[in-house]
């Protein structure tokens, strides 16, 4: 690869160059090493010893204990659940409300709607009186706890209604003129247009859902409908012992298994994150108007 | 105005949005006809907005309360500032107050300079591949959750860590570096400097990149070396953005990673680790003492927002764009 130096700029002396990449090699380990040292650990076979950060044995069994059934599996699914649902719902409604916002200077009371739902950011009613809320909508133990509180991100909802407001008013207006309703505008138009925007916002409210913890604790008391962040705390951080290890054949190192957990609890975010991250710095506006 | 747009006056039947764009022109009954689809839309994010953010603010009335669930807000004694008496003789909260706002300090000092400083030494590398590289990997740790950071550091630095394993072997003995009350608050910053590093370099770099090269182009012929670019150039050019992320951070001076605190309260003991937050959970939630913890909550919720206004008058004051 090319590294192209502007002609005004003046060589880096040596010595800063060494710190330089000193620095960033450093940082890098540092960032790094710990996932790496984690996923190693996790793969300890029964019996194995640890050689610097490797084992002498390496396997699956950790992996294959806790998804044969048991706390750890019902944990993920719970999340997988409460994340599908719930990023599904909060991108369908913030598309919807950012849409219905793109107006707001000629509708009538459009200007204090989008006033009260900006100030939200400025301020939170507490964990008490929230608490109380869904206390008194019943939600108590609900898998909507984790979801309807934190339905809409105000933040989010900035972001989509700016990028809707960006995108040229010719394409609306020529829908518009070939009679389309504005329910099939916001669909079949606007939103195949704002696809990178609407994958970066779902990104950050299925990483929301799927990290999750001081809600679950907070509104779900019943252990066997916890969420893996909570199943997480209580056997890793807490030490409590896994017991539900089905098959005593194989007998992984308990830390092994634990890291697993840890493993397992991070997977999805390590899945995504390489497909998502393309669209944070991709063009916002590239290919909407061609010609 | 285009062509295509058709006069209301012309048009005799009820009005479509898709036909026309309606202005302050028109009626305000023929706007709000006009807009029909528009407001369905925006129907359940406002009765959303109502019911999870304005409805619990009543809830706050139970501060001024002996609140009790069994008797809830409606009958439950008011006892004035009683609560909030409580809070201010209370030496518990008087601790998580102190702690809170160290803690808060030490990262306005130390963690939210780190982004910038990373952005300039990003901004400083000539390989585009190797910028994309480093983003990549710091901004991971911002998407993963405080139980699994928290289970990470354990593992390495923990009491049975790597780290103790490795010293162990050399035949030096255990250092705390997790469970130690002394250096919490040290570990805290630490924490939240790995994890969140990331968050703020991609917005300082974006921001950097968008500084015309011309200009560092006209200072490097007038002599000016790579530090004073950086000091003149730069950061002013980057100024805004700083400002704008510490006014944020400065209304949240009462806010510290309340989920990271709480998962490592056990190893280290109250009096190191008791914050505001956690303080609101135990005595509210766990405890039933509802009217002294909604108190020291709605407190914190009160200075929050009156900082965050204030820094922005103050930002603006100074010149800058300010917030809002």
């Amino acid at each position: 690869m090319a590294v192209v130096r502007p002609p005004w700029q003046e060589r880096t002396p040596g010595w800063l160059q060494v710190i330089k990449v000193v620095t960033i090699a450093v940082i890098l380990v540092v960032m790094a090493f710990p996932f790496v040292y984690v996923i190693v650990t996790s793969l300890a076979a029964a019996g194995s010893t640890q050689v610097g950060i490797f084992p002498t044995a390496w396997s699956l069994d950790a992996y294959r204990s806790l998804l044969e059934g048991g706390v750890v599996s019902r944990a993920m699914l719970v999340s997988i659940g409460v994340t599908v649902v719930g990023t599904a719902l909060s991108v369908f409604f913030t598309v919807l409300t950012a849409y219905g916002l793109t107006r707001t200077a000629e509708m009538p009371g459009g200007r204090v709607i989008l006033f009260l739902i900006l100030a939200t950011m400025l301020f939170s009613a507490g964990i008490i009186p929230n608490y109380l809320l869904v206390k008194e909508l019943r939600l108590l133990d609900s898998y909507w706890s984790l979801i309807l509180p934190t339905l809409i991100s105000a933040f989010n909802l900035v972001v989509v209604r700016n990028f809707f407001m960006n995108l040229p008013d010719e394409i609306l207006d020529a829908a518009r003129v070939d009679g389309a309703s504005e329910w099939r505008l916001l669909w079949h138009v606007v939103v195949p247009l704002s696809r990178a925007v609407i994958a970066v916002i779902a990104l950050f409210y299925a990483v929301g859902y799927w990290n999750s913890f001081f809600n679950a604790l907070l509104y779900i008391n019943d252990t066997s409908k916890w969420p893996i962040q909570l199943v997480l705390n209580t056997f890793v951080l807490q030490g409590s012992p896994l017991s539900q290890i089905q098959n005593p054949e194989i007998q992984p190192p308990a830390r092994a298994i634990q890291m697993a957990v840890v493993v397992l609890a991070t997977l999805p975010v390590l899945i995504f994150y390489p497909f998502v991250q393309r669209h944070f710095t991709k063009g916002v506006l590239t290919g909407a108007i061609k010609g | 105005m285009t062509e295509s747009r058709i006069d209301p006056a012309a048009s005799a039947t009820a009005p479509q949005s898709g036909q026309f764009r309606p202005s302050r022109r028109h009626s305000i009954w023929w706007r709000i006809l006009a807009f029909r689809w528009h407001y369905l839309f925006i129907a359940p994010g406002v009765i959303f907005f109502l019911v999870f953010a304005y409805v619990p603010l009543l809830g706050n009335i139970m501060a001024f309360q002996d609140y009790s669930p069994f008797r809830g807000l409606s009958r439950s004694p008011f006892v004035g500032m009683d609560n909030f008496v409580g809070i201010f003789t209370d030496p518990e909260v008087v601790t998580a107050l102190v702690n809170t706002v160290v803690i808060s300090l030490l990262q306005i000092v130390f963690a939210f300079p780190a982004p910038i400083a990373l952005a300039l030494l990003l901004n400083s590398l000539l390989s585009v591949r190797i910028q994309r590289l480093v983003q990549g990997i710091v901004y991971l740790p911002h998407f993963i959750s405080w139980v699994v950071v928290v289970a990470i550091w354990q593992e390495v630095l923990g009491g049975a860590g790597l780290v103790n394993d490795l010293l162990a072997q050399l035949g030096t003995g255990p250092v705390a570096l997790m469970g130690n009350p002394d250096t919490f608050k040290a570990l805290v910053v630490a924490q939240v400097i790995w994890k969140e590093v990331g968050w703020g370099t991609i917005i300082f770099f974006a921001a950097i990149a968008t500084i015309p090269t011309d200009r560092y182009e006209s200072a490097a012929i007038d002599g000016a070396s790579a530090w004073r670019r950086i000091w003149h150039i730069t950061l002013p050019a980057i100024m805004p953005v700083i400002m704008l992320l510490l006014i944020l951070r400065l209304g949240a001076v009462l806010t510290v990673g309340f989920e990271q605190i709480l998962l490592q309260q056990n190893a280290v003991g109250r009096d190191a680790a008791q914050v505001l937050d956690t303080f609101v959970y135990f005595r509210g939630v766990l405890g039933g003492d509802w009217g002294l913890a909604a108190a020291a909550g709605l407190f914190k919720g009160v200075v929050g927002t009156v900082l965050v206004v204030l820094a922005n008058k103050l930002a603006k004051h100074g010149g800058g764009e300010g917030l809002f």
